[in-house]
């Protein structure tokens, strides 16, 4: 058996995920939140986001279920002996792409590459030489690599690609052909309703994106087994398996960051708003003075100490990743406390507004108690905002941690992250020739999750604020031509050749 | 209106004070002096001579408040909180453990970090500005759209991504700039072009879609209604009446960053190598020395405060309806 | 000169296409004045902005033409369009502080119109503002051109509205709900300014409005629209003299007036159906009381019953007007009078000399203004400033004045709900205990005996709770003895009290229109079945319609229950119909109270004279 692991933040993303759950759960039993999460469902960009962040959740999840692996009695050993473990913890993930975490060259390696980047004296013949030496794991499999290479990548990846466009499309139809199921009618019907976009949920979007997602799975399962798909690092270590290792710092970043400034932004928020006077003065207060000092100083300084903190109690953790992960707990708290600003702010304006409402007056000439009305009547209905500043938060805690990374107060540089590979691809990209796969890598993965997040937020913006509609940019999706055009504005200041 | 400014010039002295005991609490009794001198001095054991010595030198040996030792008002003030906190009222910054005189580092760097700094801040506004009317104007046309769109991919993009790439692109492949450096002269337009474009772009995603909301917000409201009725061309709604309207608040939370411009930009001039105050805090951040960076979180909160007191005296000069009331 | 033929307007919404207006046909000649009469949402503002194609972004028109002088406005390219708006149409809107550009001088405002559409320039056209300065009544003119609109009053405001409307001498001016906004005697000084300017420079005149008061005064031809369609047209005086429609009817009856004290008026069932259905009968059908079995199946079409006069109904229509015409009159047999409500006897037999439920002696309540560096009190709004009146327990006591003379702060101060804003001196004694001593327990049995109903259905039910919750939340606090199983029991009893079904207790206020929500905001008051309910301009935010069935209700539970009204509104009409005695308030003070024949039939105080004098009257046979 092993020992399993748990670091603070995967209890806190469990925990972060039971809460999510719950509020699904709640959502589908309140039915004005039930028709306001419908219209973000029936948003095609967002749902397309939704299957992008469920991906990068689940990856997240994966990596944040630790375990020490049982090491193999030593021989001789008693067969009483205390069981010993191994000192490095592995994640699920971990031990699910265990060749591609084992399967470190020495150092860089192209995308694809069966050789080297750089060169090194390695025997050729029996004589020395410098050469770019063969990789240990990539492209290992070639006898002869300069004649099969192209030929055996062109297979596997058209291999790949077929199995999983393949096996999205069946899981497409499977959905369809439950939808019918369930709605009760042909499966031309259901088909046909989910093509033309009349689904309550856009289905299409969300299946054309799990078709193409599963189809660039499959592309990458097949090369992977035998290649460096996006080369390894300056240490040999798999460019593509980092880039996937720094999904769970970046959302363990942007949902518990985000989590941790709610407490206070909620509770000196709606206490500001509501009470006033002096207390609306002092909370006013202390978040000028927390936002007057510049964020990334704030941080560093915080982190800082952390790092004093934590290097003078070196006893109270057992693993490096331990001690890692309690500096990446310890940055989200520190982002949380440094700023709950901008919700307070937002959340004192709504409450002042709210408690001026006929309802909260209705519900003081009841005699209900301060307490009671902040919870019943001002906590529910400025929900709506806390929730759409944490969508928006957690792209922009993103992009800082990278930021924070490369200023050097962001998280341990043992932690993986896309900070620290932007930060590396620094130096690499100045190399001649450039060393370029740790920047695209980091680009693209980084780039999907936040813009994945930015277009998911946007939608739930729009559903959850009703203003926020009107800046939906809008298509003329009108027919051209007709009485009906010229009674709209936008032939007016459509470009001179646009308009028919 | 002198009254009003006055007095948000008091609360703005009122919040500094805050921020002084805030970090002076944070960096002297969370974090000890003792603390400091072992990170400083590095290492695994260090002994409590070592501690003493660097404590010494640098002026941290003193009581945090009290000095029982010294009567009068110089128990006061030969305490660490006189010296170290109140001193900086006074703009007297001290010296950074590795012994250097802040205040004449501030004063060299400010320079170049403003050098930097204000080209992106008035270019990028002009540009954003620019990027969101266009939008507005070609309101519902795939103008709009697209450059919503756009807009969103650029702000999904780090920042750090556009200056690797961009000083790849520029200065290692086309070489029509150098990667990185300062200079006086003519050559400061060499050096500067890359951060300040760079600057502009990084940025230009998100503010223009929120420049764009602030614009249609406003033409939303009635009284574009009642301008178009009138008859006015587009154009004259656009600029006569919104961009009048939302000019107001973009013009007052430009004010209010504009002070912030002094301290640089942290990594724009750590990447092209400025000598300005934004590399000045990530040497002293790396270098954990903390003199440097409580000097700089002092500056920073007065710098952020007088943007909060211009922002107040711009609105009082630029709205009518603050203005005559 | 304008004339509008088959326009059909559609609003794109999330809950799909609207179809906002639908077939409207009419003519404005030169020179008149032309109504367009309906509820809210039944389409006469989108019907406004079609003609000028100022239509939200969501809407557009969909057929039909708008003809002004032979040139289809609709098929008009938007550079040309731009000549016809301000140059040949003006406009004016509804609410002047937020149709004027807050940060332009209001001579600008004035002056850009001028320079758009007529050849003077600088001097000239400077010349030309200050005229229309004069000309719409802006005192000073020289001097209040600098001005901003935020430094002028809301009636001055609608003033430069109309010069910026008229600045360019329009053949025709929309006029959308013009004086809504406005206090009545503001009111009534809009409507002669309009009335002069428009004979003055024989205009036409499109009035839009829901007050038929102001069509009597203002019109010389009045359409009469009804969820997105005319269902009547006809000149002013033969409209109400002799109205066709059963809708036109209905409205009649619905409205409040003195003449029905003591009988209920006849408030219209149901609701305006949804407008993004189709439909294949009379829109009406469902609350008409003469609704046949064709009305569900049958288009009705506007037609011509004799000259000028045209109705949308199947009981004109061949072959059924054959069939009613053999009767007489078509709606000769009309509905029956309301039977007159049965005054309760024991409140006839009140002795007079009884304890007042209510007694209220030389009220003030002044908010505080804070300024200087220490935001010291420097000086106080007086909201309320010395007033006492009474109120006999089961009576109706209505507090009436315009905007801003303090009437809504008494009624929250009664409840107790600015002890911590304002400085409250004077006593309030609710059934012999002084309502500003109380606290704590003492304060909680004092609000069970008195309760609230606010103006804006809307805002005053919180929108994430239950009704259920809703009625439950003041019977838990306030009558914490009623366990909950008989507290649910009671809350079911209140619907049925309120005309509400008990089906509504799982739902959520959105779902119920601004009637049925009023609704639940009295049930909600009743729920702790208080003697005094204290109602602020309870019906203002209400239609006719809609407001006939509240009024309706609050007088049957009056009678019932024998509750107290503490009535507070602007609304002379409901004055004269409910009101046992009133108060006229002005600047935080009462100018005259009273019995209510008394005052309305012989106000003794020259501010009473003034307001009666400006409320708009139906001038209609009896």
């Amino acid at each position: 058996m092993p020992k399993i692991v748990l670091l603070a933040t995967d209890v806190a993303l469990l925990v972060l995920l039971a809460g999510l759950a719950a509020y699904v759960w709640h959502v589908r039993r309140t039915p004005g939140l039930r028709a306001t999460w419908r219209s973000v469902l029936r948003d095609a960009p967002a749902m397309s986001a939704l299957v992008l962040l469920s991906v990068c959740l689940l990856i997240a999840l994966l990596d944040s279920l630790h375990f020490r692996p049982l090491l193999p009695q030593a021989a001789g050993a008693a067969n009483d002996a205390a069981a010993a473990y191994s000192t490095r913890s592995y994640s699920v993930l971990d031990q699910l792409l265990k060749r591609q975490l084992e399967g470190t060259e020495k150092t860089y390696s192209a995308p694809l590459a069966y050789r080297q980047f750089t060169k090194d004296s390695i025997e050729i013949d029996g004589r020395a030489a410098r050469d770019y030496p063969r990789l240990v794991h990539g492209g290992a499999h070639l006898t002869d690599p300069e004649r099969q290479w192209l030929a055996d990548l062109v297979l596997r990846s058209a291999a790949g690609l077929a199995g999983g466009l393949l096996a999205g499309l069946s899981m497409a139809l499977a959905v369809v052909a439950l939808r019918a199921r369930m709605l009760r009618e042909d499966f031309s019907a259901a088909w046909r309703a989910v093509w033309r976009r009349e689904t309550e949920v856009q289905w299409r979007a969300i299946l054309f994106t799990a078709i193409l997602l599963l189809g660039a799975f499959g592309w990458i399962a097949a090369l992977w087994s035998v290649y460096h798909v996006l080369g390894t690092d300056r240490t040999g270590n798999d460019v593509l398996f980092q880039a996937i290792k720094s999904l769970r710092t970046a959302v363990v970043i942007g949902s518990l960051a985000t989590l941790a400034t709610l407490p206070f932004a909620i509770v000196f928020g709606i206490l500001a708003g509501y009470f006033k006077g002096w207390v609306d003065d002092l909370i006013q207060y202390l978040y000028t003075v927390l936002s007057s000092i510049p964020s990334v100083l704030l941080i560093a300084a915080c982190v800082l100490i952390i790092q004093v903190t934590i290097d003078k109690y070196p006893n109270l953790y057992e693993t490096g990743l331990e001690r890692a992960d309690l500096r990446l707990l310890l940055l989200c708290v520190v982002l949380g406390v440094t700023g709950w600003a901008t919700l307070c702010r937002l959340l004192r304006a709504e409450t002042l507004k709210l408690t001026e409402l006929d309802y909260v007056q209705a519900a003081r000439a009841f005699g209900v108690s301060d307490l009671g009305i902040m919870q019943r009547h001002v906590l529910p209905n400025v929900m709506h905002v806390v929730l759409i500043v944490a969508v928006l938060d957690f792209s922009s805690l993103v992009l800082y941690e990278a930021v924070l990374s490369y200023v050097g107060v962001g998280v341990d540089p043992t932690t993986p992250s896309y900070g620290s590979m932007f930060n590396l691809a620094r130096t690499e990209m100045s190399r001649d020739p450039t060393v370029w796969w740790n920047l695209v890598a980091a680009f693209g993965f980084m780039l999907t999750l936040v813009l994945s997040a930015n277009l998911f937020a946007g939608a739930v913006r729009e559903a959850f604020d009703p203003r926020a509609r009107a800046f939906r940019p809008r298509r003329d999706q009108r027919q051209p031509g007709g009485a009906r055009r010229h009674g709209s504005r936008e032939t007016a200041i459509a470009p001179a050749g646009g308009a028919p | 209106m002198l009254s009003y400014i006055l007095r948000r010039a008091l609360y703005g002295v009122l919040i500094l004070i805050g921020v002084n005991l805030f970090t002076f609490v944070l960096f002297f009794t969370v974090n000890t002096p003792d603390d400091m001198a072992r990170l400083n001095i590095g290492g695994k054991r260090v002994t409590q001579e070592a501690i003493e010595k660097w404590k010494v030198e640098r002026g941290y040996d003193k009581p945090l408040l009290y000095n029982a030792r010294d009567d009068g008002l110089r128990a006061l003030s030969n305490t660490i909180f006189f010296e170290r906190s109140v001193q900086l009222f006074a703009l007297r910054f001290g010296a950074s453990d590795s012994g250097r005189d802040i205040g004449y580092e501030i004063r060299q760097r400010i320079g170049p970090s403003l050098a930097v700094a204000l080209p992106t801040f008035a270019l990028g506004v002009m540009a954003t500005v620019c990027a969101a009317l266009l939008m507005v104007f070609f309101r519902a046309t795939y103008l709009d759209f697209w450059g919503v769109t756009l807009a969103v991919v650029m702000m999904s993009i780090s920042s750090l991504f556009y200056i690797i790439v961009g000083q790849w692109t520029f200065s290692t492949l086309l070489r029509l700039v150098p990667i990185s450096g300062f200079a006086g002269g003519w050559d400061l337009f060499k050096f500067l072009a890359l951060p300040v474009v760079i600057g502009v772009v990084a940025r230009l995603g998100y503010d223009a879609l929120l420049y764009r909301t602030m614009f249609l917000e406003e033409s939303g409201k009635d009284y574009v209604r009642t301008a178009r009725a009138k008859g006015l061309s587009e154009q004259a709604v656009l600029f006569r009446h919104v961009l009048r309207n939302a000019a107001l608040p973009i013009l007052t939370s430009t004010v209010a960053v504009l002070p912030l411009l002094f301290l640089g930009s942290l990594i724009m001039e750590s990447f092209f190598g400025i000598p300005g105050l934004g590399s000045y805090t990530i040497d002293a951040i790396n270098a954990q020395d903390f003199a440097v960076v409580r000097a700089m979180v002092f500056l920073g909160s007065a710098l952020y405060i007088v943007g909060l007191v211009l922002t107040d005296i711009s609105y009082t000069v630029a709205d009518p309806r603050i203005r005559l009331a | 000169m304008l004339a509008i033929e088959n326009l059909d307007t559609v609003l794109d919404t999330d809950h799909g296409v609207v179809r906002a207006v639908e077939a409207m046909t009419l003519t404005i000649a030169q020179g008149e004045t032309f109504a367009l009469v309906g509820e809210s949402g039944c389409g006469k503002s989108v019907t406004a902005l079609s003609i000028l194609r100022l239509l939200p972004d969501n809407g557009r028109v969909d057929a039909g033409a708008i003809r002004l002088d032979d040139v289809d406005l609709v098929q008009l390219p938007e550079a040309r369009m731009r000549d016809v708006r301000g140059r040949r149409i003006g406009i004016i809107f509804q609410e002047p502080a937020t149709s004027l550009n807050p940060v332009m001088k209001v001579g600008d405002q004035i002056y850009e119109v001028i320079v758009r559409h007529t050849p003077l320039r600088g001097a000239a056209a400077r010349a030309k503002v200050i005229e229309w300065l004069v000309r719409v009544g802006i005192p000073e003119p020289q001097r209040r051109c600098d001005d901003f609109p935020f430094q002028m009053s809301g009636g001055q405001k609608q003033r430069i509205m109309i010069a910026i409307a008229l600045a360019a001498e329009p053949d025709l001016v929309i006029a959308d709900e013009p004086t809504t906004a406005l206090d009545v005697t503001i009111q009534k000084q809009i409507l002669e300014l309009l009335r002069d300017l428009q004979a003055e420079r024989r205009m036409a005149l499109l009035l839009i409005t829901h007050d038929l008061g102001i069509v009597a005064q203002m019109a010389h031809r009045v359409a009469l629209m009804y969820a997105g369609q005319i269902v009547e047209v006809a000149p002013t005086p033969e409209f109400f003299a002799r109205p066709l429609h059963p809708y036109a009817r209905l409205l009649f009856g619905a409205l409040p007036e003195a003449a029905k004290r003591g009988r209920p008026l006849a408030a219209i069932a149901g609701t305006v159906p949804p407008l993004d259905r189709v439909f294949t009968g009379c829109r009406l059908e469902e609350r008409c009381p003469r609704a046949m079995a064709a009305c569900r199946s049958t288009l009705p079409e506007l037609r011509g019953v004799h000259a000028d006069h045209q109705v949308r109904c199947l009981l004109f229509q061949a072959p059924f007007a054959a069939g009613a015409a053999a009767g007489g009159s078509p709606l000769s047999a009309a509905d029956p009078e309301p039977k007159p409500m049965a005054r309760g006897a024991p409140r006839a037999a009140e002795p007079a000399s009884e304890s007042p439920l209510l007694l209220v002696r030389d009220y003030r309540v002044h908010f505080p203004i804070r300024k200087g560096l220490l935001k010291r009190t420097v000086g106080y709004v007086k909201a309320v400033d010395g007033v006492s009146f009474a109120i006999p327990a089961g009576r109706t006591l209505a507090l009436v004045g315009e905007s801003g003379c303090g009437k809504t702060t008494i009624g929250k101060a009664m409840l107790q709900l600015l002890r911590t804003s304002a400085r409250i001196d004077g006593t309030a004694t609710l059934e012999g205990r002084r309502l500003d001593e109380l606290r704590g327990a003492g304060l909680r049995l004092a609000r069970r005996r008195m309760q609230i109903i606010f103006q804006d259905p809307f805002a005053s039910l919180d929108p994430r709770m239950r009704v259920a919750e809703i009625l439950e939340e003041g019977v838990a606090s306030l009558r914490p003895e009623i366990a909950a199983a008989s507290r649910q029991r009671h809350v079911a009893e209140l619907l049925d009290k309120v005309g509400l079904r008990r089906e509504a207790l799982a739902r959520y206020p959105h779902e119920f229109s601004g009637g049925q929500r009023q609704r639940l905001a009295i049930a909600r008051a009743l729920a702790v079945e208080p003697r005094l309910l204290v109602c602020d301009e309870p019906t203002s935010a209400l239609d006719v319609s809609v407001q006939a069935q509240i009024l309706n209700l609050l007088a049957e539970l009056q009678r019932e229950l024998g509750i107290a009204y503490l009535f507070i509104t602007h609304n002379f009409a409901v004055v004269e119909y409910l009101a046992d005695e009133i108060a006229v308030m002005r600047a935080g003070r009462i100018v005259e109270a009273g019995a209510a024949a008394k005052i309305l039939s012989a106000p003794a105080e020259g501010y009473t004279r003034e307001l009666l004098a400006a409320v708009p009257r139906l001038k209609r046979a009896a």
